[in-house]
């Protein structure tokens, strides 16, 4: 008869083995730490949301191939409202409360700006994902989303080729506006066009009644716009409803980033000339496998756009780099990141620039047609030229500033 | 000549606009001394109510000067009887509480229809100035800005049911005694007042995209307009849309946007500076 | 809790306080503690002079905003933070001064008071979104329109520009500066010029007639709310690392009315509690994907006008049984009356 000692003996070393099987397993299962801050509540939630929809999607696809380095991904996300203070707050929390391995996140450059120093401090890997004015210098931070020299070397060129040498320029008064504006001289001039004029608009001015009269008297081939956000939407309308479209041809650095060809009747939005680096109609396999995981997921493909798409390649492009480095080490990755590392994105391959830690991306010119945007051409691999202009981390690798890029 | 012809019309349509904009925190504030900060967000709702009329297959001027008046004059009859109605004579009060509400309206317009910009086409096509395109929807609403303060005028003024209203919101004890319940008067005056702020989101549906956080754009201005015309409903409104609406759009011709609507803004000071009761507590005293 | 010498209250408070803030940080991090603290500070400005002043400012904003921005600029062209965080106080303060002598002496009242703050704010907040062109300078400052100034030199040690104050040590100072306001707004309001202040609020036609320049104490009152506001968004400069236009908002502006409205009207205590709760739901919200935050702000407002119209803080206090020494006080100044008297419209 077995005595009671010797089976409770036995009883505690299978526990004991159980445990000592079920320890390392623990440890291989412990999450990696993703850490995402956007808006997705107040006047931007038109771009964070599907941003955060897109986050999403790349890190379920992660974790379906098995997780990095055989450990699954955990997001932590934070909604900062639109409201610039939160991201401070939320910044500060993912580096020292829920110490992340890497923060993707910020979408104005007001709330990058906001976030980039508390994470370079705490050495905490960032990417910002999302198209903005270029010039950041900083080894912490990756940035996956075009440039205007991107587009503008592109866009304007083309629209002069197309239409005439004298251009009108429209561009929301901001950074982003102001440098686009700047790309667009230099590029207009570079392709033998003249700019008559160019007009600055604050982000909330809804009425652009006297501005339609002005152009109209400085009689411009094409009007080129860098104009963003809901209230700057009206000039395309009013400019429509003027019956200015079929007089002066349009081309745009912007509209359509938050879906605005799908706001845009037909009739006011066809035949408007757009670069960027995404269109739902790029037909590439890439592409595809995205939009069927999109609805799979969430079923209404409507949402998606350009940098919810950046979004999406941008934590590819990370998961790629701990692969690549196969560790977490923040220095590890970074090399493993500026080594000629690439991923096959939904707008194409999308590489890193050792120089300036900015993506070298495909770019697709594109045309507004019946609330798509039909791809005119592609052009492979462009360089984030604007910001090499200035920032070179590999000769540099402790700068940190955000260069204001002179042409 | 033409330019000239071009600017005349944008000026006035700029006034235009203002009166549009500011009728309804007009009758509110002239007549019930209630400001209603959620006046944009009712703007807002009128807006996304003539969208989703014309989206649902509904002509666009029924949408425009029927639907969205009529579904914003309901909202605000429910607001007026579930909260403004318990702060009558609390000024301050009463714009706290609705300045609350139009947070919450801004939450509820997101929560159904999201951020995402949407909007109309205007139904009116361009025409020319010798030279120049001009936009024709901004006739329309030149036209409307017009009939709508005659029409104010006629009510207020040629109609039983206005001399009552004129009369509670004088001497509401002695509006009660004549048998007139100003509880009710209250309520069918904010009820019009709502209603003049739909009737203005859905003329300006078709020329702005529309986002839930959109009638911020409008309630300062708005708000700025009616203070500065002072007592006077009408004339108060009329003089300051005019006032305001030249000087936002010559600076803006001249220079910019942003100096045109700093321009506005500076007005606006040194008026109530000089005028501290508004335009019509010096000329135009007495009229309505 | 009103204008009269209450020593006793007062270091109870700043016990109370002080024990709190010493605990606090076992159950909060100190970055989230400092900014509920600066928001606190900024809502014990427009109470001092909402509450006590009896004066509706809507653009507490402007003065926040205004101080922030002083700090940033003169930090980037000094490099040393000392004198900024002096410029960050009194800019404000003198701003404040102006405005209030050009509103006051010009007889303006209630809703025009409304109007005019309002504009102010607005027109800070339309010039500072249209600054991103280069030619918009203030030494080597570039303004920054919409996406605001970063990188500046955050508060350091006087005289030691490499000793910087951050962290646990920042905390601990905006602590100690919290005391020594709430100290001095206190001893102020306990003063002469506070109890005329005061009066004035109550009724302002009697305080004139017995000799005393209303508009000389209500100017002043508007600057020195206009000083600590200032001094508030000098903090958050410090703890933000950044400034943007969006300290001038409208929502920004909104924001503080709210605090104060919830805390409470008529005590220094109530807008600085007011301002800590509604500041930690707005993070606690951000972690969550439910409700839609805005609406939640909203509904807060709206409840609180209708159901606490005194605020949490005086109505925990008359619960309590405080309020049963002294003869009710009247419910402060929210019932401001239309300027104008009768309609002759």
């Amino acid at each position: 008869m077995t005595s009671r000692r010797e089976f409770l003996a036995g009883s505690a070393a299978l526990a004991a083995s159980g445990l000592f099987a079920a320890v390392p397993g623990a440890r291989a299962a412990d999450p990696i730490k993703f850490g995402s801050i956007l808006d997705m509540s107040g006047i931007f939630d038109a771009y964070g949301k599907p941003m955060d929809m897109a986050m999403r999607l790349a890190i379920d696809e992660i974790n379906a191939a098995g997780g990095l380095l055989d450990r699954p991904v955990e997001v932590t996300a934070y909604d900062t409202q639109s409201d610039m203070a939160l991201y401070t707050q939320f910044g500060q929390q993912l580096a020292r409360r829920d110490k992340v391995d890497v923060v993707h996140g910020g979408i104005l450059s007001a709330s990058r700006e906001a976030i980039r120093q508390t994470l370079r401090k705490s050495e905490v890997l960032y990417f910002y994902n999302v198209l903005y004015e270029g010039g950041v210098c900083d080894r912490n931070l990756f940035v996956t989303g075009v440039t205007p020299a991107q587009q503008v070397e592109i866009v304007v060129p083309a629209a002069i080729k197309k239409w005439g040498p004298k251009i009108y320029i429209l561009a929301a008064d901001y950074n982003y506006g102001q440098i686009t504006a700047r790309w667009m001289q230099k590029y207009a001039a570079e392709a033998g066009g003249e700019v008559v004029r160019t007009d600055f608009f604050p982000l909330d001015v809804a009425d652009f009644g006297s501005t339609i009269a002005k152009i109209q008297s400085a009689a411009p081939d094409i009007v080129v716009s860098a104009l963003v956000g809901g209230a700057h939407l009206s000039f395309y309308r009013q400019w429509a409803a003027a019956g200015m479209k079929p007089k002066i041809p349009m081309a745009s650095t912007t509209l359509g980033v938050g879906n605005e060809h799908k706001v845009l009747t037909a009739e006011e939005g066809d035949g408007i000339l757009v670069a960027y680096n995404y269109s739902p109609e790029i037909a590439s396999p890439a592409n595809e496998r995205f939009l069927k995981g999109w609805t799979d997921k969430y079923g209404d493909t409507s949402l998606i756009h350009e940098i919810a798409v950046s979004n999406y390649q941008g934590v590819h492009v990370w998961a790629e780099g701990v692969r690549k480095a196969g560790t977490l080490d923040r220095d590890a990755v970074i090399a493993a990141l500026t080594q000629g590392l690439s991923i096959d994105g939904p707008g194409g391959m999308v590489a890193i620039d050792p120089k300036t830690h900015h993506a070298v991306l495909d770019v697709h010119l594109m045309e507004f047609a019946g609330q798509k945007l039909k791809v005119l051409e592609s052009f492979a691999q462009r360089q984030p030229v604007d910001t090499q202009g200035v920032c070179d981390l590999v000769a540099n690798p402790d700068d940190n500033t955000q260069y204001e890029i002179k042409i | 000549m033409d330019l000239a012809t071009v600017l005349i019309v944008e000026i006035f349509y700029s006034i235009a606009v203002l009166v549009v904009i500011s009728a309804g925190l007009a009758v509110v504030f002239g007549m019930m001394r209630v400001i209603n900060l959620a006046h944009g967000e009712f703007m807002m709702a009128g807006g996304y109510a003539t969208i989703v009329a014309v989206n649902a297959g509904i002509n666009i001027y029924v949408a425009m000067l029927i639907v969205a008046p009529l579904v914003v004059g309901l909202i605000g009859l429910v607001v007026e009887r579930l909260v403004i109605r318990h702060l009558y004579g609390r000024l301050v009060d009463t714009m706290l509480a609705s300045w609350g509400l139009s947070l919450v309206m801004i939450g509820l317009a997101t929560m159904i229809f999201g951020n995402t910009t949407t909007g109309i086409s205007p139904p009116i096509a361009g025409f020319a100035i010798g030279g120049y395109q001009v936009n024709g929807y901004n006739f329309f609403i030149i036209v409307v800005a017009a009939l709508l303060l005659v029409a104010m005028y006629a009510l207020l003024a040629g109609t039983r049911a206005g001399l009552v209203a004129r009369g509670t919101m004088q001497r509401a004890d002695m509006a009660a005694a004549l048998g007139y319940s100003p509880d009710r008067v209250y309520m069918v005056t904010f009820f019009c007042g709502s209603a003049l702020s739909g009737l203005a989101g859905g003329l300006l549906a078709p020329l702005v995209g529309l986002v839930p956080t959109t009638g911020g754009t409008y309630i300062a201005k708005a708000f700025i307009t009616v203070i500065s015309g002072g007592a006077s409903i009408i004339v108060g409104l009329l003089s300051s849309a005019t006032l305001f609406g030249l000087v936002s759009q010559l600076f803006t011709f001249a220079a910019s946007p942003v100096v045109g609507e700093v321009a506005l803004l500076v007005a606006a000071v040194v008026l109530l500076r000089l005028l501290p009761q508004g335009i019509t507590g010096r000329f135009f005293r007495g009229r309505l | 809790m009103s204008g009269r010498p209450d020593i006793g209250a007062t270091l109870a408070v700043l016990v109370v306080f002080t024990l709190l803030a010493l605990v606090a940080p076992a159950v909060l991090e100190t970055y989230t503690l400092t900014i509920l603290l600066i928001y606190g500070l900024l809502a014990m400005s427009l109470g001092l002079v909402w509450g006590f002043g009896g004066i509706l400012c809507f653009g507490q904003a402007a003065f926040y905003g205004l101080g922030a921005y002083s700090y940033a600029i003169a930090a980037i062209n000094l490099g040393e933070s000392t004198l900024p965080f002096v410029l960050g106080i009194v800019v404000p303060f003198l701003f404040a001064g102006v405005l209030g002598a050009m509103m006051f002496y010009g007889r303006l009242s209630d809703v025009y008071l409304g109007v005019i703050t309002l504009v102010v704010t607005l027109i800070f907040f339309k010039f500072m979104n249209s600054t991103a062109g280069p030619e918009y300078a203030i030494g080597q400052a570039r303004l920054g329109g919409f996406n605001g100034i970063p990188g500046y030199q955050t508060l350091n040690v006087p005289g030691d520009p490499d000793a910087y104050i951050f962290g646990d040590d920042f905390y601990y100072l905006v602590v100690a500066i919290v005391l020594v306001v709430y100290a001095l707004l206190r001893w102020l309001l306990a003063s002469p010029f506070g109890r005329v202040a005061v009066a004035i609020r109550e009724n302002e036609a009697r305080v004139e007639l017995m000799g005393y320049d209303a508009r000389l104490r209500k100017t002043a009152l508007f600057a020195v709310g206009g000083a600590v506001a200032g001094l508030a968004g000098t903090l958050f400069a410090n703890w933000a690392e950044i400034v943007t236009p969006g300290l001038f908002s409208l929502g920004q502006s909104a924001e503080i009315i709210i605090w104060c409205i919830v805390g409470g009207l008529g005590t220094l205590v109530g807008p600085f509690v007011g301002a800590m709760l509604l500041g930690y739901l707005k993070f606690a919200l951000g972690q969550q994907a439910l409700i839609d935050n805005t609406l939640v702000l909203g509904l807060v407002l709206v409840l609180s006008v209708l159901l606490l119209p005194r605020g949490v803080v005086p109505t925990l206090g008359q619960w309590a049984g405080l309020a049963r020494r002294r003869r009710p006080r009247r419910a402060p100044r929210r019932r401001l009356r239309p300027a104008r008297g009768g309609a002759d419209g």
